[in-house]
């Protein structure tokens, strides 16, 4: 450990209390960026944090905003297939009895949708925006465990490739995304179906809690000197409270496909009826990940809305407590609500009775959070730019899908309308209102900070008028056709239900829906190119990744920034206060104190390093076997621990030698 | 814009109102549970809707407001924060009154459903299959015990209690214009309990994913008067007609020899088959293949030679007929009234 050895322009008396811990290493000391001119500094920071040149230096990378627009353009990409998903499936139901599509590929495109959506779109594109936008907002240098970041992103890659070669194959899941047994198990879902669903699971989960991970550890211990815990952006409470729920909840779903797995493979009876197991197990445990999957989704999202309103605003967030308390109280409750997905399944009706109550006391922190935006949006007339219009399209669906959701909280009411085409568009209006939405905002909102350039105001307009309409003629007569009686999952229905008219017309809304993000594709491809320089802070917001360049140096930041507000950059107008002391010869970050962020000592950073592709490459492999046999984890051990050993083999650092 | 806002909310409307008529709409109650959860849907609906309004009223405030000219963004008015704060407490408030509020009706509507079949008449099994309903009328004499499929006759009136199991996956018993759905799965019981006001046919269909023919796993519970449904019952006990012409004489005697006798019952012959629908009656049945097909002698001809194709992954299989046989199984299983 070395040593803490921080001035700072400015006079900050408690920092420099913050008397050094730990001995003082008997380091070899190299250049420090104290006192150091500017050319230089940056001449030195660029040499040491670059991403080496040429294909291996590009795989080897480990900044986390090369990983995160890797992650961002992948998860893109994975949009657009599961959109199309949907769109053929729309396709298929614009009328009673069509035979465009028959019920074996019907089942894989909607399980193939939803397990697209949710674990390689939705969760990946928030977890991603966060590795760009986390480091940055809390002023350091690179994430924390930077190689497993990367090595998230591999497994990411192979777990989406998996399941979408399978479905390239005809052999991609058929049961749903979330694959309830026996339908899934060894008797009811033969060939290699089921198990393509279990392990694409337990890909995409890793990938996740690495990230989650590393989220967590660097809003905990790398914040800017004077960032303390009221001062943190609240998007950067969002992905925290985020990552702690996918620390808690993902092992739940891990468990289920493992469990499920041993059943389909090894020959064990954990959900089997028959042998003394239970069918409903799965249901509980697969649930109990679900519905704070919603929130893993959502609470992001709520983040980017808390990020752009003050910008358009033009004032701090009002209530900026009362928003991270309520973070904290969904982040909570969210894991007490999972029994809602299981009233019809004749649960005891006190048990059941409990769980109304509780899904419909998280409407309370998350009504506490719209109040608290539109307070701050009643100081005047906002700044109306595309960023903003889609939060106020946010605002317009999610509350309808909020509302919703008080619907099917309520167990009677649920009876009719679970399972059915109400359920479909309850939790479209509360995932694309609640989460697409926002991020569409964000996009047009970080999108010159991530590439320098404007995306086009015009287009942008444009894009989210055809959005709003097309999401609202797509999803909202979903309401309807389910209180006529139409169930979900069903490839066809007969004429004589009358559900004909009406389903084009949704079919017709989806249509102009998935047209609108070819717009989107088409404004960002053309902002890339030759949109309008952006500048450092084109909207003159107040949050720390605003002080850097567009787009950001490999280094993020030429020198620490000192934190002095929530908003740091409209309190220091002039120029941010920096803390020095940092070697610029070798990757050095400050670690600062959870709660003070006081700075406490210097840490090395990861280099650059092939070996999380090499440890990807390995486990991937093994999951990819063990749908054959599970001799897979015998044998796919040996190379995991070779990768393991390369990555982690000692660098002869003295902190190492210790 | 809005002009098309208008235009589609009236076709929504109309649509809407078209819609509610139907024989499988959860807005077009035929039976107490039924009513009592249409009201509900109706009174939250109402509820949402008009908190809906209000967000939205909030929403557009600041969009009627003149633009402010304030350099600063950190430079706050204390007073107008103040009164803010205030209506938001209130609004959280409001918030958390209105969801108690929904809480206990939605308990007290719970019970309100529990009531209906505490003296139910008639017990009913309903087992769930890849993609069939066995229905099984209970009664005290065994010999009046009655198995048929897909179609379920109730006297109208009276509260039934269906107990709901599964031999494979996951099923759930849906008949949106009489009750809330409930699922039936392996290794459990569920206890349902429904009353059809007065007698019709009332449509239901699987709820919950089941397999490749999830979408044609159709059931009909049929009300009937009191005197009716007793004669329905005791038609059904009787064993199977006598083919009435050689060529359904010729059929039986071909279902007796193929494939199909390892599957299907009909009632006084050999065949005891109890893994697909009991055909001792099957022509007395309004559908085909739960609720797939009308029953006529073109769809069971088609039917039977090409499952299939009717409805792709069943487990119906195909059986080789000549267009004779074909002919004649159909004679056959057309009598079986």
């Amino acid at each position: 450990m070395s040593s803490a050895d921080l001035t700072s322009e400015r006079d900050l008396p408690r920092e420099r209390e913050a008397t050094p811990r730990g001995d003082i290493a008997p380091e070899r000391d190299g250049p420090r960026d104290t006192g150091m001119d500017d050319a230089s500094l940056r001449r030195w920071l660029a040499r040491t944090w670059r991403t080496p040149p040429g294909i291996i230096g590009a795989l080897s990378s480990v900044d986390h905003k090369v990983i995160a627009r890797r992650y961002l353009i992948t998860a893109f990409l994975f949009l657009c297939l599961g959109g199309l998903n949907a769109v053929a499936m729309r396709i298929q139901l614009s009328g009673p009895q069509r035979g465009l599509i028959g019920p074996d590929l019907y089942n894989q495109l909607f399980t193939m949708h939803g397990v697209t959506m949710m674990f390689l779109f939705a969760v990946p594109i928030v977890q991603a925006t966060g590795i760009y936008l986390v480091p940055l907002m809390v002023g350091t240098r690179n994430i924390a465990f930077p190689r497993l970041n990367a090595f998230s992103y591999w497994i990411y890659v192979s777990g989406g490739l998996f399941a979408w070669i399978s479905f390239a194959l005809s052999m991609a899941p058929d049961v749903g995304w979330f694959a309830y047994v026996p339908l899934s198990g060894p008797e009811f879902g033969p060939g290699k179906r089921a198990d393509v669903w279990a392990q694409m699971i337990t890909y995409t989960e890793v990938s996740s809690l690495a990230v989650a991970v590393a989220t967590i550890v660097t809003v905990f211990k790398q914040r800017s000197p004077g960032m303390s815990l009221d001062k943190i952006p609240l998007y950067v409470w969002a992905l925290l409270v985020t990552s702690f729920v996918v620390v808690f909840a993902m092992p739940a779903v891990m468990v289920t496909s493992t469990f499920l797995i041993l059943d389909r493979l090894v020959g064990t009876h954990i959900f089997n009826p028959a042998e003394g197991g239970d069918a409903l197990l799965f249901q509980h445990l697969f649930w109990f990940f679900g519905h704070p999957e919603v929130y893993i989704i959502f609470l992001p999202a709520t983040g980017m809305v808390s990020a752009i309103i003050p910008a358009f605003a033009r004032r701090p967030m009002f209530g900026h407590l009362g928003l991270v308390l309520s973070l904290i109280a969904v982040g909570f409750l969210s894991f007490g609500l999972w029994v809602h997905h299981m009233f019809a399944t004749g649960l005891p009706k006190l048990g059941a009775s409990f769980f109304t109550a509780s899904s419909m006391m998280i409407a309370i922190p998350n009504g506490v959070q719209i109040f608290c935006w539109l307070a701050t949006l009643w100081d005047g007339r906002p700044v109306i730019r595309t960023p903003l219009l889609f939060v106020f399209g946010f605002f317009f669906i999610f509350v309808i899908g909020g509302l919703t959701g008080v619907m099917l909280a309520s167990v009677p009411l649920d009876l009719q309308v679970h399972d059915t085409y109400f359920v479909v568009a309850h939790f479209h209006y509360v995932l694309i209102g609640g989460s697409v939405f926002p991020l569409l905002g964000a996009a047009y909102f970080w999108f010159p900070k991530i590439t320098g350039r404007m995306m086009s105001e015009r287009l942008g307009r444009w894009h989210f008028w055809l959005a709003m309409i097309g999401f609202n003629a797509a999803f909202f007569p979903m309401h309807i056709v389910g209180l006529w009686g139409m169930p979900r999952r069903v490839y066809t229905y007969p004429a004589e239900l009358g559900w004909g008219n009406i389903n084009l017309f949704i079919t017709g809304g989806a249509v102009l829906f998935f047209l609108s993000f070819v717009l989107f594709a088409f404004n960002l491809v053309h902002g890339a190119l030759k949109g309008a320089p952006a500048g450092d802070n084109p909207w003159d917001a107040g949050t720390l990744e605003w002080a850097t360049s567009s787009p950001p140096q490999s280094y993020n930041f030429a020198r620490i920034p000192v934190v002095t507000n929530v908003e740091p950059l409209w309190a220091e107008r002039a120029a941010l206060p920096v803390a020095t002391g940092l070697r610029v010869d070798v990757r050095e970050l400050l670690v600062s104190t959870v709660a003070e962020a006081h700075p406490d000592i210097r840490e090395k950073s990861a280099t650059p390093s092939i070996w999380p592709l090499l440890a990807a490459i390995a486990v991937g492999g093994t999951f990819l076997y063990s749908i054959f046999t599970p001799w897979a984890i015998v044998w796919g051990a040996a190379p995991i621990a070779i990768t393991l050993i390369g990555w982690f083999w000692p660098k002869g650092d003295p902190e190492d030698e210790e | 814009m809005k002009r098309l806002a208008s235009i589609a909310f009236a076709t929504a409307i109309a649509l809407f109102l078209q819609g509610c008529a139907g024989w499988q709409s959860a807005l077009d109650p035929k039976g107490p549970a039924a009513s009592e959860l249409a009201w509900l849907i109706w009174f939250f609906t109402g509820l949402c809707a008009v908190v809906w309004v209000l967000v939205m009223i909030a929403l557009a405030i600041p969009l009627m407001m003149r633009s402010r000219v304030r350099a600063e963004p950190l430079v706050l008015d204390a007073g107008a924060d103040s009164r803010k704060l205030r209506v938001v407490i209130t609004a959280v408030g409001l918030t958390a009154v209105i969801l108690v509020g929904l809480t206990l009706l939605s308990f007290f509507a719970n019970r309100t459903l529990a009531a209906i079949g505490s003296d139910a008449v008639l017990t009913i099994r309903v087992t769930g299959h890849q993609w069939w309903w066995e229905v099984r009328y209970e009664d005290a004499t065994p010999s009046r015990i009655l198995t048929t499929a897909n179609e379920i006759h109730i006297p109208a009136g009276e509260p039934v209690r269906l107990l709901l199991t599964s031999t494979d996956v996951i099923h759930s018993f849906w008949v949106p214009s009489l009750s809330g759905k409930l699922d039936l799965i392996p290794g459990r019981m569920n206890v349902l309990d429904i009353k059809a006001d007065k007698p019709g046919v009332y449509r239901g269909q699987c709820a919950e994913f089941c397999g490749a023919q999830h979408a044609n796993m159709g059931t009909f519970i049929i009300a009937e008067p009191r005197a009716k449904f007793d004669a329905w019952w005791n038609d059904q006990l009787q064993p199977a007609a006598e083919p009435m012409s050689d060529e359904a004489k010729a059929g039986e005697d071909l279902f007796l020899k193929r494939p199909c006798v390892m599957c299907h019952k009909i009632g006084g012959t050999p065949a005891g088959g109890t893994v697909a629908p009991d055909l001792t009656h099957v022509a007395s049945r309004q559908t085909l293949a739960a609720g797939t097909l009308r029953m006529s002698r073109g769809n069971l001809a088609a039917w039977i030679a090409d499952p299939q194709g009717v409805k792709p992954g069943s487990h119906m299989p195909v059986v080789q007929l000549n267009g004779d046989e074909l002919n004649a199984i159909v004679a056959y299983l057309e009598g079986l009234k």
